[in-house]
């Protein structure tokens, strides 16, 4: 073989692989997964990837993609780390990506900018930037099915319909990063209103599991209740923590991010009585879970442990991010009449979205979760949420959805939207109505 | 006026106040300090043999704590596992010192701590392939540690103890006795002890390096282990462990990098003194001080005292 008959073959190749991915892109939905199987989060972050590769290969598997074309999943790790978050932004941006799920709030608040400029939409759920539900102010985000300040004016509800919360004083621990720190502005501000008294209980990353100091900070202030805003290592600990102490568990309420089948398995039996918000559904007991395992996981497609930890609840969490982006897909198909969409195409898409619960009921999931409707100016889409109780050994939803105080959130998110633009004369707003 | 009201007035006040609460706030200081201490002395127990600063010690300590429950996990009885884990941190030992330490006999501290660096990154790749990355609970019952916990009515309230603070206390207590007794009183104590002192010396009077080394690295991984299921008791064992070694360095500068007795007594220093001030001054700063209290306390010492407590005074002659 000549130099000259290799050099074609390796240009010749060299051709070929950067054909792939573009072939790729031209017939098939590329639906980027940012992960985090590995890092201090890992435990909160596999099962969610897993939740969400599974649902999608499901609708490959099952019905051949969405409308006839397959998505392609593809997964690059952030071990929830913002720098490497916006890396694998970056390097998978231009291979069609139709939406981003950081699964972070630290890479949602890096990403939010890039969104207008990329036109490709990112979708929070549940996490981010609540000021982001303002869809006029952030054409480009979507924080379906609630906003943090949502969800807190929920957990919050549910107190004041389980004893009242007037005069009471209410302690919120939250882990001491841009996540946790989120909900802050709007407890101070319903403490006003509603007249209690709050108490508040940083945890630094890295105390994440030693958190006695807080835990004993708790015991002197002697609050009525306890809400947490914690993630990873420091959802089982604090709740330890809560027990050894005595503090009473069915008064601590956590986020949706510190309520799932991981926190509370190395917590066992002592953590009986906890709760936990929630909006996804708990269980394998819906059809479309069913499907999942009969075309995925029984296939040997997924990468879950076990059967077991298909419906567990931040499995069911990462199958609902799914959902939504599905939804959103077929909405855009719809609107365009085109099968191949772009990231502007599913910005539309998941403006349109309205999961009714018979809309659930045809993608196999009734009773899942709330309504979710989007529109030009609410890219949170309803907003309530369930409350859970930890019975020692799985999770057991309690409450009916509870709807956010929307007459007092909603002015305080268009507020915090207008003050995040007001700063930024190049924003790209939309006009609405 | 009211600032120096309380700083100097008021904890003092509701010390004695609250005096069961002072010696709730103080007994959790104990535990958290002894168990920093635990984290403390894996790290000089390399240092004193070899002069370097394991900086994968953190990681050691997930290692070792997934190795045992992953292994549990498999249907091996839980003692069994223990016996299992410990082989595993004993081969983890003879291939550090054989591909890794071997090589760099001599070499400067910082190409050593570099080495440690990327053993951190080995055992952190490794360690995910094997055992996976999601958190798993700590076999504590398995293994016939207490549960539980015992009121003691005093000053009319209460202190609660956990049995499991209990027992981390008196396992650290034993482990700490039993390596004092092995570096003062055994050959290989002594060799080790030659070892710290001059590489090149030691060698010329026949003192094997490399056993020496293999050796030491078991003793940290024990030590490492113990400090797994301690920890992991009171949480769960996931890579998030590891960031909990960072405290050690703050022990390690106020007791010093060769002192086992250092290393108790940094330990308590720091854990009793960053809980009685996150809860008796915390509120002055904006709480949370305890993520910094350990590192600006080692500030200070490094200033006065950059030897520590009890570590030996570096004189270099020029």
């Amino acid at each position: 073989m000549t130099t000259r008959t290799l050099i074609t073959l390796a240009a010749g190749m060299l051709a070929a692989s950067s054909w792939i991915p573009v072939a790729q892109a031209q017939d098939s939905l590329y639906v980027p997964s940012m992960t985090y199987r590995t890092g201090p989060f890992a435990g909160g972050g596999t099962p969610f990837a897993d939740g969400y590769a599974d649902y999608f290969n499901m609708l490959n598997e099952r019905d051949g993609g969405i409308n006839g074309v397959r998505i392609v999943v593809d997964e690059c790790e952030t071990a929830y780390n913002a720098q490497k978050g916006v890396e694998c932004y970056e390097a998978t941006k231009d291979k069609g990506a139709l939406a981003y799920s950081p699964l972070s709030t630290g890479i949602t608040l890096a990403l939010v900018p890039k969104a207008p400029v990329d036109e490709i939409p990112i979708f929070s759920m549940g996490y981010g930037l609540s000021a982001a539900a303002a869809g006029d102010k952030f054409p480009w985000t979507f924080v379906y099915p609630a906003s943090y300040w949502s969800q807190l004016s929920s957990i919050i509800k549910y107190i004041d319909e389980n004893g009242g919360v007037e005069g009471q004083k209410i302690g919120f621990i939250y882990l001491d990063a841009a996540y946790g720190k989120e909900p802050i502005p709007l407890l101070d501000q319903l403490a006003e209103t509603m007249g209690f008294e709050v108490a508040k209980f940083p945890v630094g990353v890295k105390e994440m599991q030693n958190q006695s100091s807080q835990w004993l900070n708790v015991r002197k202030e002697r609050p009525d209740w306890m809400i947490m805003w914690g993630w990873g290592a420091m959802n089982p600990t604090a709740i330890k923590e809560a027990a050894k102490i005595r503090f009473p568990l069915d008064r601590f309420i956590g986020n949706w991010w510190a309520g799932s089948n991981n926190d509370l398995n190395a917590v066992g039996e002592a953590g009986k009585g906890y709760l936990a918000a929630n909006f996804s559904g708990i269980g394998q007991d819906f059809p479309a879970l069913q499907d999942v395992l009969t075309h995925v996981v029984k296939k040997g497609m997924s990468k879950v442990a076990s059967e077991d930890d298909v419906g567990n609840v931040l499995y069911n969490r990462g199958l609902f991010n799914a959902v939504i982006l599905a939804e959103g897909i077929r909405v855009a198909q719809d609107m365009t009449g085109k099968k191949i969409i772009t990231g502007a195409d599913m910005r539309d898409g998941l403006e349109g979205i309205n999961l009714t619960e018979a809309r659930l009921t045809e993608l196999g999931l009734p009773g899942f979760t709330g309504e979710v409707k989007g529109s030009c100016e609410d890219h949170e889409g309803g907003g309530s949420i369930f409350i859970q109780q930890w019975n020692g050994s799985n999770w057991e939803k309690i409450s009916d959805l509870i709807p956010p105080m929307s007459d007092v959130v909603r002015p305080m998110l268009e507020e915090a939207a207008e003050a995040y633009v007001s700063d930024k004369p190049n924003w790209q707003a939309q006009t609405c109505g | 006026m009211e600032m120096l009201h309380s700083i100097f007035v008021s904890p003092f006040i509701e010390m004695g106040a609250y005096p069961d609460f002072f010696l709730q706030v103080v007994w959790e200081g104990f535990v958290a300090g002894v168990l920093y201490s635990l984290i403390a002395l894996g790290f000089v127990l390399i240092y004193k043999a070899s002069g370097v600063f394991n900086f994968a010690q953190g990681i050691m300590v997930v290692f070792a704590a997934l190795a045992l429950v992953s292994l549990h996990g498999m249907g091996v009885p839980a003692w069994l596992a223990v016996i299992l884990a410990l082989g595993i941190m004993g081969l983890l030992a003879i291939g550090v010192e054989r591909l890794v330490l071997r090589k760099l006999v001599n070499q400067h501290d910082a190409i050593l701590l570099m080495a440690t660096i990327g053993l951190t990154l080995v055992l952190k790749g490794v360690g995910q392939l094997l055992f996976g990355g999601e958190p798993k609970p700590m076999i504590t019952e398995e293994l016939g540690l207490p549960t539980g916990s015992t009121d003691w009515e005093v000053f009319d309230g209460i202190v609660i103890f956990q049995h499991i603070d209990i027992a981390a206390t008196v396992v650290a207590l034993l482990m700490v006795l039993a390596l004092a007794l092995f570096f003062s009183k055994t050959r290989i104590g002594r060799a080790l002890r030659a070892v710290a002192d001059d590489h090149q010396a030691a060698l010329s009077v026949g003192i094997s390096l490399h056993q020496i080394w293999a050796i030491v690295w078991f003793a940290s991984g024990i030590v490492a282990l113990v400090t797994g299921i301690m920890w992991g008791a009171r949480s769960e064992v996931s890579f998030a462990l590891e960031i909990i070694a960072l405290k050690a360095l703050a022990v390690l500068i106020l007791g010093g990098f060769t002192s086992i007795p250092g290393a108790i007594v940094g330990g308590l220093i720091i854990g009793i003194g960053e809980k009685l001030f996150e809860v008796y001054w915390g509120a002055l700063f904006g709480s949370g001080v305890e993520a910094w209290f350990a590192y600006v306390l080692a500030l200070i010492f490094l200033l006065f005292r950059p030897q520590g407590l009890f570590g030996e005074r570096i004189i270099e002659r020029v």
